[in-house]
């Protein structure tokens, strides 16, 4: 008898030490420096005991949430490196913080996934071309400044004769679940008394192999986003956008809620970005510039002050970031410029003495 | 030895030996540590979830969904709440997963019966669909059938038109539908006038038949009569009451009939082809568990091999199929969360949607999963509603 009962009741011991020992096994298969920081126990209060900024630095390494699947944005290059725009400002953070861009674990999110990531606090930074919105700023997490003022567009074949929303009246249109787009077609659609079917799938492979296949009229994202995919297709000059902005889809990098440090640290690496195309910083004359005279770029490189040492990082940390990644302009052209095969025009993604809206807050 | 009472040591045993105190001890042990371990997940559900700020209400099911669902059993718009939107995704999980059960043991039967088939090429064809289907991920048929046979029916423009009107294009099968005029109701008079004739003429020529008089052929003229009634009122009710919509090809896709649009057909496909392989093998294996003895009484009793697989072995059979075929039907229903992956407007494909835009993923999760458990539990109290009476037929 004693027997019989013995077994089930250290099943059951083991599994609530188990439960309690190990509340969340280190996702990355490198190990990390200190062994006290593994992410924390759900129980524990708040989010992250001594902060985010503490943790990464511990670990050694950024989790960073992207998209994976956008190309000029995030996805794998030929070299199997997660290349782009988005990925690029996972590595400004992981330099600034840490002292090495490489030192990144890129975390592919479908659009369902990263607001659990984030609530969760799986990822510490979220750079996934996601909308900035009340609702979400309130319930996912702190969004940084806008890396990429977007606007929602819409794409359908050249030969099909449509040149405005209108001519779309009861079509097929493929969209990606849980995003703001899909609510933007429904508002759009519904203000103009316009009737569509909407065929919603929740990755982004599907939906674009599906309107390719031709089983919608449309497809409609943030334009960056179809320009991207468009080259991915087999035959992209087939394909057209429509010249309707949809709406404003200003997308950046977003933080867990509840962590003022950190979140402080993510919105001024990008503002340092800014900052630097502004002041003529770039990766190549960096280093050469740490003794300059000017006190504004001497400030932002940490010759003078202790700006970086107030937001807990290196005071040097520009120097270090820039230095790895670029200012901004290197950073999108690098990855969505002329050069690229998207050849995406800056539009409002300027400096704010080119009537664009990067605008970085003085450093000081 | 130290007992209060020693006249009784033989009739007491210590309670450490006392094998009744101890089942009931153990089983309190184990109570109490599963109660133990409930309480400990769900404080730190509870206790995670207000340290993110994260509630557990459900009150966000009445505010407005703001999206739009393609496909709906019940006027939906994005204007509706997020409660309506999750009713939508419920009566689709419904209608996919009750037209797989069905068909499903439709094939499946079929399929069972073939495997055992003396016939050689239709026994192999069984066996190789069965060993196929069986042994491959029911995610990869579902996305081999979505992309690679529905998208590459032709195009709306060069559509397939079958006989009757049918419409096949890779927007969805279209066919024919019946459509009820306001005339219906005035219609539907003659025919309950016709249908009373008719019954009345029934019975009176089955009271007859029993007292051995002539039925004067009274089931037939209560036949012809509400054939008559039935056809003049039609006549009478100025308008059809029942025309036929034909789906009409417009700019984008077909309009009007009745829509089978690819998402459900490949889900609904691959449903059934999954489901039926392991409901093959399930009736086979009921077949087989008939005595042979069955089948030699059959034939010594002069019934053809058909007709004692239908009268004496197949009755017999249930009793060993209808409960592994419970769990398949049960299957069947929670496979069809794998819609997401096509883009099949599903419960689970709603409910992740409504987590995402509500930034509530606990509660939607929770409600998608009690949702889930309702289907299962309904379907497993008919299915073992119907198991007791084809046991008690059979005892």
């Amino acid at each position: 008898m004693i027997k019989r009962i013995a077994l089930p009741l250290v099943l059951f011991a083991l599994i609530l030490a188990a439960c309690e020992a190990s509340p969340n096994p280190s996702p990355s298969g490198q190990a990390t420096a200190s062994p006290g920081a593994e992410t924390p126990a759900p129980t524990q209060a708040p989010p992250v005991a001594g902060g985010r900024l503490a943790l990464v630095q511990g670990r050694g390494q950024l989790i960073c949430g992207v998209n994976g699947n956008l190309p000029g944005f995030s996805f794998l290059d030929d070299s199997g490196e997660m290349s782009g725009f988005d990925a690029d400002f996972c590595r400004a953070v992981a330099a600034a913080v840490l002292g090495d861009a490489d030192a990144v674990e890129f975390r592919p999110l479908n659009a369902d996934q990263r607001g659990p990531a984030l609530q969760t606090g799986e990822v510490d930074l979220l750079v996934r071309n996601t909308t900035w919105t009340v609702s979400r700023d309130t319930s996912w997490g702190l969004f940084a400044p806008t890396t990429f003022y977007d606007g929602q567009g819409i794409m359908v074949r050249d030969d099909s004769g449509i040149t405005s929303l209108e001519d779309l009246d009861t079509a097929t249109i493929c969209v990606q679940s849980g995003t703001t787009t899909e609510q933007n077609l429904a508002d759009q659609f519904r203000a103009r008394s316009l009737t569509y079917t909407p065929q919603v799938f929740a990755d982004i492979d599907p939906v674009y192999q599906a309107y390719e296949e031709g089983r919608c009229d449309a497809v409609t994202s943030d334009r960056s986003q179809l320009v991207a995919r468009r080259t991915a297709f087999a035959n992209p000059s087939d394909h057209i956008l429509l010249d309707v902005v949809m709406s404003k889809e200003p997308l950046g990098p977003v933080v867990p809620l509840g962590d003022d440090a950190w979140f402080n640290v993510v919105k001024w690496v990008v503002f340092a970005s800014f900052e630097a195309e502004e002041r003529g910083i770039t990766s190549s004359n960096v280093a050469g510039l740490t003794g300059s005279a000017d006190p504004v770029v001497a400030r932002l490189l940490g010759a003078e002050g202790e700006l970086g040492i107030a937001l807990g990082l290196a005071n040097d940390w520009v120097v270090t970031m820039i230095g790895a990644v670029g200012n901004y302009a290197e950073i999108y052209d690098r990855n969505l410029g002329p050069t690229t095969p998207f050849d995406l025009d800056r539009g409002p993604n300027q400096q704010w003495t080119d009537g664009g809206l990067l605008y970085a807050p003085p450093y000081r | 030895m130290n007992g209060p009472a020693p006249d009784t040591r033989q009739a007491r045993v210590p309670p450490w030996r006392n094998e009744h105190v101890l089942r009931v001890a153990a089983q309190a042990v184990v109570l109490l540590a599963a109660a133990l371990f409930v309480g400990f997940l769900v404080r730190n559900l509870t206790g995670a979830m207000s340290e993110r700020g994260l509630s557990l209400g459900f009150g966000f099911l009445d505010l407005t969904a703001g999206f739009d669902i393609a496909e709906s059993p019940i006027p939906y718009r994005s204007t509706d709440t997020y409660g309506q939107a999750f009713l939508v995704g419920l009566l689709n999980t419904l209608s996919v997963s009750a037209a797989g059960i069905v068909l499903a043991t439709i094939l499946g039967v079929l399929v069972g019966v073939a495997r055992l088939s003396t016939n050689w090429l239709v026994n192999r064809v069984a066996s190789v669909y069965v060993e196929i289907i069986r042994n491959t991920p029911l995610l990869v048929q579902l996305v081999i059938l979505y992309f690679a046979v529905f998208l590459q029916l032709p195009p709306v423009a060069d559509a397939v038109e079958l006989p009757g009107a049918i419409f096949l294009s890779q927007r969805g099968l279209f066919l024919p539908a019946p459509e009820l005029t306001p005339s219906f109701g005035r219609w539907l008079v003659f025919v309950a006038v016709g249908l009373g004739v008719a019954v009345a003429a029934g019975v009176v020529a089955a009271r007859r038949a029993s007292a051995g008089r002539p039925t004067r052929r009274l089931g037939m003229i209560g036949l012809v009569t509400f054939v008559a009634i039935s056809v003049g009122g039609w006549l009478l009710a100025f308008q059809a009451p029942i025309v036929i919509d034909l789906p009409a090809r417009q700019r984008f896709n077909f309009v009007g009939g009745m829509g089978l649009s690819p998402e459900f057909a490949a889900l609904l496909f691959g449903l059934v082809l999954y489901t039926a392989a392991f409901i093959g093998e399930v009736v086979r294996g009921g077949i087989q568990a008939v005595r042979r003895g069955q089948w030699e009484a059959a034939r010594a009793l002069g019934l053809s091999e058909r007709q004692a697989l239908r009268l004496i072995v197949f009755p017999q059979a249930l009793r060993v199929i209808v409960p592994p075929l419970t769990s398949q039907y049960l299957n069947l229903a929670k496979n069809s969360s794998l819609a997401i992956a096509i883009g099949y407007p599903d419960l689970f494909k709603i409910g992740v949607t409504m987590s995402n835009q509500t930034g509530q993923p606990v509660p939607v999760i929770l409600l998608v999963m009690g949702t889930y458990l309702v289907i299962s539990l309904a379907t497993s109290l008919l299915m073992n509603i119907y198991n007791r009476r084809v046991q008690v037929l059979e005892s």
